[in-house]
């Protein structure tokens, strides 16, 4: 059990850092801790812990997704054409939605790995097209999801919201099987030592692309939640996304160096960032001061995270030898 | 059990070219089932490649590599893999961030991307038991590990992959004694079953009790290959040494032992990779550091230039003691130390500026010198002779000599009185080694002391005026005038204690 906290103690921290944020958040909410407080709550850090998940999956590889965001506009606006109608209606556009998500990842990928641009530039680029297609789809806000999927998906069932069932089963169901493959193992021999993962015979290519893709999904599920949560298209939604991804994966533990951290961490992150959001909503400070606050708690969970480089006995190895 | 009748693995006019350098030229090599073949090779000469190319992590520019007796092209590690073809890397093949058991599971035989294979686990934790390893605990970080440790489980995860053909490449480094008895068992059982081992070690005396077969290597070519025990010691080390080039070096100047000292270093340490290091420079002489690559010698040139923390004992110059805690410092007129990297593309130049602003790099923010001033930079490039179209060429578009000489000449404007120079003319056509041996002699009798790492021991014989062999972080032996023979720099390096029964061998 030791073995396992300490293997696993940056993921425990942001818990940690989540039940004492969350439980601060609903004794001073002023209505009290109810469902309804609940699920609005976890509604919100769903979508960006989705998002945060896309963010993982190409931070883990040593990259960076700058093109999240945009993913999620896109799909987003996709849905909000296709998620309405019959049954079967609903399900191949949901089905269509996720497929927009997997394309948009294996593009980003293809571009990596193929093109060897690297990620941060890939994605950028990539970003724009993106969302120049979710604004030919939707110039302005508008269209609609069925609004009884969109319910099932964003209330609660015996009084647990739907979306905490959502993130419990994506560790469940997604995250711990993955994690016993190689793929999963791949994932983080390339980020922490491409060429290790290599002389041990593993095909890099193939893992970077199916992390980039498996990223795509993610996006393009957050994208959908996203519709779930507001039952419309609209194509300015991304840029927000893209930082606050970025910002969760770091509070969550996972190293942008690449190699460490876990999704769940990704996911822990996404719903500490929102949790700060929502404190921050009732606490009384002035609504301008917010981002300064947010950024000032950002920047202390990156500089505890950076904390390494203080120990490094050679200088030169601070400048990334 | 007895050599196989048809090699597992053979390169037939194999040559591996990279850029300028030939690595590998036309080498003919094959090894066996059934038997331990030892490589045996100064640094640069071909061992490692040699390696690289029969676990598929390169492939050869000519020549080719036939497996079993079929020409095969090998993809990479994995296709090497899939056909027996196991290596293990000195502990680079480990992944620092996953537990010793995802270590061991990773590309495992017939995981690929699937689910992962625990039975490898246990398999592997039985080979540690017989190595002394099984106290690594298999969910500890392998960057929490020791170097000892991660070699353990490197040879644990190598022979969990059923080889035909195991290759080991310096496996054994940081093993103690007993371990690596015990490492030697269980190659010598897989050499009974009848797997090829292909085995280098800069150990004289683990070869002589592990090989059957020992190869040569030397300038990247094949030498010789013959059965264990056929040479003697001395014989080796002179097959490996090879002849000499006595014109490219400039006449050294009658030692003066009563020259003023510039720099001394008294009992220098840094962390685990130097240990009481005793040092003097003098004005005008050429001091050598020279030993097996990594033995710290690099790290006495990073310490004097400020770049390490936390070191140990005292540093002089001109008899003052002094703490030299950042190269800014290091370089400054009252201290006049200039160190020329060893990487020239990363730490010595930036390649995508030009000449002119690399050369001023080094004069910038040192008091009294005025970094714009061409005319400070003229002089050194004429004596070197840059080949450039103009100064303002991004210095990428130079070759790797004229690189070396921009690098060079930005730390020469400075006028240093004490040179550290990391292997400067490592990967250089022949022509420029010449140009800059004869402008570091020129330099030394103009008064400069000049401190030089070399993986070349010609020059710690022809161009140094003495010479400290390094060998896992200490001095291990200091030799002067006649005493710097390559026999004994080759002794010393591989810390073979009596240098006079290796000469006395090499007279015969």
């Amino acid at each position: 059990m030791r073995d396992l906290l300490k293997a696993n103690q940056r993921e425990a921290t942001a818990f940690l850092v989540l039940a004492a944020l969350l439980t601060l958040y609903l004794t001073t909410h002023p209505t009290g801790a109810n469902t309804y407080v609940l699920t609005i709550w976890a509604n919100q850090a769903l979508i960006l812990a989705l998002a945060a998940i896309a963010q993982f999956f190409a931070v883990i590889v040593r990259g960076i997704d700058l093109s999240v965001g945009a993913v999620m506009a896109l799909t987003n606006c996709v849905a909000s054409y296709l998620v309405i109608g019959s049954g079967l209606d609903m399900a191949l556009g949901i089905l269509a939605v996720l497929v927009v998500g997997v394309a948009c990842g294996l593009l980003n990928g293809a571009l990596v790995v193929f093109g060897r641009i690297q990620p941060i530039v890939a994605t950028l680029a990539t970003a724009s097209l993106f969302v120049g297609l979710a604004l030919l789809l939707r110039p302005t806000p508008g269209g609609r999801i069925d609004y009884d999927l969109a319910d099932a998906f964003t209330l609660d069932i015996f009084g647990i919201p739907t979306a905490l069932i959502i993130a419990a089963a994506v560790i469940g169901l997604f995250w711990v099987p993955l994690r016993r493959t190689g793929l999963g193992l791949g994932l983080y021999a390339i980020g922490s030592s491409e060429q290790a993962a290599f002389q041990s015979g593993m095909p890099v290519p193939v893992i970077r692309l199916a992390s980039f893709a498996m990223g795509g999904l993610f996006a393009g599920l957050a994208g959908l939640y996203f519709s779930f949560v507001t039952t419309t298209g609209d194509a300015g939604i991304g840029p927000n996304y893209t930082l606050n991804s970025i910002a969760a994966v770091v509070l969550g533990g996972v190293a942008l160096r690449g190699g460490v951290g876990t999704l769940t961490g990704a996911l822990a992150g996404a719903f500490i960032l929102k949790t700060i959001g929502s404190l921050m909503f009732f606490s009384g400070l002035p609504p301008l001061a917010q981002p300064f606050i947010e950024g000032l708690i950002l920047a202390g969970a990156i500089a505890i995270g950076g904390a390494g480089v203080l120990r490094v006995k050679n200088r030169l190895e601070v400048f990334g030898k | 059990m007895s050599r196989s009748e048809n090699p597992i693995v053979r390169l037939r006019g194999v040559s591996k070219v990279y850029g300028a350098t030939r690595a590998l030229s036309d080498v003919d090599f094959a090894c066996f089932g059934g038997e331990i073949h030892a490589v045996l090779g100064e640094n640069g000469a071909g061992k490692s490649t040699l390696m690289k190319l029969v676990s598929g992590v390169i492939q050869p520019t000519t020549g080719d590599i036939e497996v079993n007796n079929t020409v095969t092209r090998l993809k990479g590690p994995a296709d090497a893999m899939a056909r027996g073809l196991v290596c293990m890397f000195q502990e680079l093949s480990l992944v620092p961030d996953l537990s010793v058991r995802e270590n061991l599971m990773l590309g495992a035989v017939g995981t690929g991307l699937g689910r992962l294979d625990t039975g490898v686990v246990r398999r592997a934790q039985d080979i540690l038991a017989q190595i002394d390893g099984s106290a690594i605990g298999m969910k500890t970080r392998v960057a929490d590990l020791s170097l000892a440790e991660r070699q353990q489980v490197e040879i644990a995860k190598a022979l969990t992959r059923d080889p035909k053909l195991l290759i080991l490449d310096e496996a054994t480094s940081a093993l103690n004694a007993s371990v690596v008895e015990k490492v030697f068992s269980l190659i010598r059982a897989q050499r009974d079953r009848g797997v090829g081992v292909l085995f280098i070690s800069h150990r004289f005396h683990e070869i002589e009790s592990l090989a059957d077969r020992i190869s040569i290597f030397r300038n990247g070519t094949h030498v010789d290959t013959f059965e264990n025990g056929a040479y003697d010691y001395g014989a080796i080390i002179s097959k490996m040494v090879g002849q000499r080039i006595d014109d490219l070096f400039p006449a050294k100047p009658e030692p003066d032992s009563a020259a003023q000292e510039v720099l001394r270093l008294d009992g220098f340490g840094w962390a685990d990779s130097l240990k009481d290091v005793s040092i003097a420079l003098r004005k005008g002489q050429i001091t050598g550091l020279g030993g097996l690559d990594g033995q710290g010698q690099g790290n006495v040139l990073q310490g004097l230039f400020g770049l390490l923390k936390g070191t140990e004992g005292h540093c002089f110059v001109d008899g003052l003691p002094v703490s030299i805690t950042h190269p800014k410092q290091a370089k400054n007129p009252k201290l006049g130390i200039a160190l020329v990297p060893e990487d020239r593309k990363t730490e010595g130049l930036i390649l995508d500026q030009s000449i002119a602003r690399n050369l001023e790099l080094a004069a910038l923010g040192t008091d009294g010198i005025d970094a714009a001033d061409a005319a400070i930079y003229q002089p050194f490039l004429d004596a070197l002779e840059l080949k450039c179209d103009n100064l303002d060429q991004p210095v990428s578009q130079l070759s790797g000599g004229n690189q070396q000489k921009v690098a060079l000449t930005k730390w020469l404007a400075l006028g240093p009185r004490c040179m550290l120079l990391a292997d400067p003319t490592r990967g250089i056509d022949v022509k420029t080694k010449t140009q800059i041996y004869a402008l570091l002699r020129r330099l030394a009798d103009s008064g400069v002391a000049i401190l030089l790492v070399s993986t070349d021991y010609e020059e710690l014989i022809h161009l140094c005026d003495e010479t400290h062999i390094f060998y896992q972080g200490r001095v291990v032996r200091h030799l002067t005038g006649d005493d710097v023979t390559a026999e004994a720099i080759i002794a010393a390096s591989l810390n073979i204690p009596s240098s006079a029964q290796i000469s006395g061998a090499v007279d015969a």
